[in-house]
């Protein structure tokens, strides 16, 4: 479902185990970048961002709006979603699925995508179809055209991908319940896709609405990945994008959180479950608002607890207890608000949530009172830097990570040298960052169980 | 929190076998024997500082005995988890330490290996790929912590619509024979295979006659034939396989449903497909495309999605195994309009099968498989699939060179006998999760519910 996973803003984990201290990967004068790319923007507000890459003779195209499910009005939820899917349904040129029958017939592959924070529509194509594409992408910023006899199937097809990505899925409206209760306020604390309810009320006005609002050059972000030149991708957006006139673009401004003074404690029941599972969530500091240092200590500890099988949370509770059969943790620090540093695991037949939950508090409690060793950090930064060399291999992904960043507030500077911080974190920074996270009062535990069963 | 919700549903899970066509820029194949004779697939990329390595041993999953399915899946999993003098902490340490990804996984007709690392540590990641087949420990410890993994895994796929149909799917279309059986086991069979099943398997099933072997990235011909005898060099020289008997999907219609309480029924369809090497695969390829493979562009997705919103995904694709050939689709709707959507999935056959596609169609659909194709060629992750994949299904070096004029062949014609041959509603084998309305278990299927 997700087409990406932007390595330093969602960093997956899982255990650990002591040795010497690895290697250092990377030294001082060799921390890589995290990509190279050349920047302008144009006078009507359009950012334009390249990364060149002449491995292959193909490119990717993308257009980011800074404008997501988190920016929508009350009563209006999963319109920036529903939009996203009515853009392909034409424009004062083009039919509806032309766009798409355009982007294939010239071996083009497409999608786009919502989410909180951002919208974003793609295209991956050999390289002498830039132009075409960017003159149909910068068309349907400025042309769109819908009728009823198009939105209403739509409508119904949006309905059909709730039901199979959330209501089908137990696990997956729990974690829709677990969002609502972290954020009691926030727009965060509504589903991306909507609530049922209120997308069925959608109509054609409020799509429209949402287009005439967000969607303008001084709103997006153009991202071109490949085997291009900069300066011709400069003078290409200028050529196609440059027209467009900008819009006054409403203030990015969401009901933010009171303060959360009470942990609170959510457990959900179905039939439909079959294996138990615990998870806490802390608000945590996200890149765009917060001090860069607590925030890129806070990802080298998202991989120290949770990062593979050597992990903290793995090796102790699945290796060494064998209490768990997953434990682990994440932390997104891309948001444009406020994120949340998970911590998740599983309890083998023989356990229950409880041994989960003790083990995993004991191990928190542990780092906040005697911090990492130097050997989890080391370990921790080797993964983080390769990552960064690895990013290199696709343009899609760098393209992602990129646009995600930047559509969520973060600067070209903060995602380059991502790196460079990630290597500068230290053991003090860590024990600080998790002193500061780990509030209990400032969390939300989510139980969720088979039917009938008491843990 | 994060979500991410897209237009179309993100690429479907289909054996890495079939979505091969051409590069407009050509990449250069070299063959690389080593001085031991061990033969390898690379394409040399020096501009990122990585290799990625993928290797596939022939066999798979439907090797495994039926009291022990899910056999090929344990080792897959438990490989890394210890080898040599390495314990599985040690192992996984090493890894970690110079950020080396290794795994390992297992599929109807193969068991594969992928090897990813920074190219200063190509030596070190080479040498604990080789330690992980040729030496590995399967300690009690790993062993039962993995199985515990996979077992509530099993479990929890006892309430998941997309496992029980996929599952139910393949045991009506193949009885008795080995394809019916599922690649990751049961809970059963999980806990049936001892530790010395998993030395056998070891043992016997990887050798270097059933093995190929791609390699990208950062690395020349020559350190790498030095590499492939060290890491390859002590597997023994033929596996002890046989290969599975040739067979074909049930040759009759036939719906089974499995009754769950959930607002959307997945439903699952096919039949007869072809194999890699059947001449009809490319007019086959074509076809699919048309008819469910194309994401929007094609002839399912319009009339059931764009036209009358009865799906968010409705989807074809060929599945060519070595030893049946499979078409199958599916797609999830609400339980109201499973009966709707799946009658419309037959007129689309029938009207396939007897007018055929038009001239339009067919241009744009070989545009778009031989445009599209250097998209695939564009990580050096996905050319290495790409290596082992040609290999696997016994295509020539200078076969990206070939496959346009392959699809470009493709006519009318042959499009239209293809359909008649394969897309046959009366032939059509269906499984549905959910709670259908108007709609009964029909043939086989009714007998099984």
């Amino acid at each position: 479902m997700s087409p990406m996973r932007p390595l330093f803003v969602f960093v997956l984990i899982f255990g650990l185990i002591f040795g010497g201290n690895p290697e250092k990967l990377f030294a001082e004068e060799n921390i890589p970048t995290l990509f190279d790319p050349k920047v302008t923007t144009l006078d009507n507000g359009l950012q334009v961002v390249v990364l060149e890459d002449h491995r292959a003779p193909v490119v990717t195209h993308m257009v980011w709006y800074r404008a997501g499910a988190a920016d929508e009005k009350p009563l209006k939820s999963g319109i920036a979603h529903f939009l996203e899917h009515l853009m392909f349904k034409g424009t004062k040129t083009l039919q509806p699925g032309e766009f798409s029958e355009i982007v294939a017939k010239n071996g083009g592959q497409e999608n786009a995508f919502t989410s909180q924070d951002y919208t974003a529509y793609f295209q991956n194509v050999s390289v002498d179809k830039l132009p075409l594409f960017m003159e149909m992408e910068a068309d349907r910023m400025a042309n769109l055209v819908l009728t009823d006899e198009v939105v209403a199937p739509e409508l119904k097809v949006v309905l059909e991908e709730r039901s199979q990505r959330t209501d089908n899925n137990p696990a997956a409206l729990f974690g829709e319940q677990f969002d609502a209760a972290q954020f009691l306020a926030h727009p965060y604390g509504t589903p991306v896709i909507g609530w049922r309810h209120e997308i069925e009320n959608l109509t054609t006005e409020d799509a429209l609405e949402w287009y005439n609002t967000h969607y303008a050059p001084n709103n997006a972000i153009l991202i071109v990945a490949g085997d291009v030149d900069a300066d011709d991708v400069f003078k290409l957006a200028e050529k196609y994008y440059g027209p467009i006139a900008e819009k006054e673009i409403p203030k990015r401004e969401r009901v933010q959180e009171p303060p959360q003074l009470a942990k609170r404690v959510l457990e959900m029941s179905d039939k439909r479950v079959r294996q138990p599972s615990w998870r806490q969530s802390y608000l945590a500091p996200s890149a765009r608002s917060e001090d860069q240092m607590n925030v890129r200590a806070l990802e080298v500890l998202s991989q120290i607890l949770g990062g593979g099988v050597t992990s903290r949370l793995y090796d102790n509770l699945v290796v060494d207890k064998k209490i768990a059969t997953s434990a682990g943790a994440y932390y997104r620090s891309g948001s444009y608000d406020k994120s949340t540093f998970v911590l998740y695991g599983s309890p083998t037949p023989d356990s229950n949530l409880d041994d989960v939950e003790t083990a995993i508090h004991a191990i928190i409690e542990d780092i906040v009172q005697n911090g990492v060793t130097e050997t989890e950090i080391a370990r921790a930064k080797n993964k983080l830097l390769a990552d960064a060399i690895y990013a290199r291999d696709s343009i899609r992904d760098a393209a992602n990570i990129l646009g995600s960043s930047l559509a969520s507030g973060e600067s070209i500077d903060q995602v380059v040298n991502w790196p460079k911080n990630i290597s500068k974190v230290t053991a003090e920074d860590i024990r600080n960052a998790a002193k500061s996270v780990f509030d209990e009062r400032q969390s939300v535990v989510g139980r969720l169980l088979p039917e009938q069963v008491k843990s | 929190m994060l979500q991410i919700y897209c237009r179309i549903a993100a690429g479907l899970v289909v054996a890495f076998f079939l979505l091969i066509s051409l590069p407009a820029r050509a990449v250069e194949v070299t063959e690389v024997t080593s001085p031991g004779g061990i033969k390898a697939w690379l394409v040399e990329e020096a501009s990122i500082p990585i290799v990625s390595m993928k290797v596939a041993w022939r066999g798979g999953a439907s090797l495994d005995p039926a009291d022990k399915a899910g056999l090929a899946y344990l080792a897959s999993s438990t490989m890394d988890e210890g080898a040599g003098e390495l314990d599985s902490k040690n192992f996984q340490e090493r890894l970690s330490d110079l950020a080396i990804q290794l795994s390992f996984d297992a599929n109807k007709d193969s068991f594969s290996g992928s090897l990813k690392t920074l190219s200063e540590n190509t030596e070190e990641a080479f040498r604990l790929f080789g330690l992980a087949i040729t030496g590995p420990r399967f300690d009690d410890e790993p062993v039962e912590r993995i199985r515990g993994q996979i077992l509530a895994s099993l479990n929890r796929k006892l309430s998941d619509p997309n496992s029980l149909a996929g599952r139910a799917w393949f045991e009506l279309a193949f009885g008795d024979h080995p394809y019916a059986q599922p690649s990751e086991g049961t809970i059963d069979t999980m806990a049936a295979i001892t530790r010395d099943d998993l030395a056998a398997f070891a043992k016997t099933r990887l050798g270097k006659d059933n093995m190929q072997i791609g390699v990208v990235g950062d690395i020349s011909a020559k350190e790498l034939g030095v590499l492939l005898d060290k890491t390859f060099g002590a597997l023994p020289e033929q596996a002890g396989i046989s290969a599975i008997p040739q067979t074909e999907p049930l040759p009759e219609a036939a719906i089974r449903i499995i009754p769950q309480d959930i607002p959307q029924s997945v439903v699952i369809f096919g039949g007869q497909g072809v194999k890699r090497d059947d001449p009809d695969y490319y007019a086959a390829y074509v076809l699919n495309y048309i008819l469910g493979g194309g994401s929007f562009q094609s002839r399912l997705t319009e009339e059931i999605r764009e036209k009358r919103g009865l799906v968010y995904s409705v989807y074809s694709y060929l599945y060519p195994m070595k030893a049946a050939g499979l078409q199958m689709g599916g797609f999830g709707t609400s339980n109201a309009s499973v009966k709707d959507a799946l009658d419309l999935v037959e007129v689309e056959l029938l009207r396939i099968r007897e007018q055929g596609v038009t001239k339009e169609e067919l241009a744009a659909a070989k545009t778009y498989l031989n445009g599209s194709f250097p998209l695939s060629l564009s990580s050096n992750d996905s050319i290495a699939d790409i290596l082992v994949a040609m290999q696997f299904s016994n295509l020539p070096i200078d076969y990206l060179n070939d496959r346009p004029a392959l699809i470009n062949a493709v006519s009318e014609e042959d499009i239209k006998r293809v359909a008649q041959k394969l897309l046959d509603p009366e032939k059509l084998i269906v499984v549905v999760a959910g709670k259908p309305e108007n709609l009964e278990a029909k043939g086989v299927g009714a007998e099984k519910n």
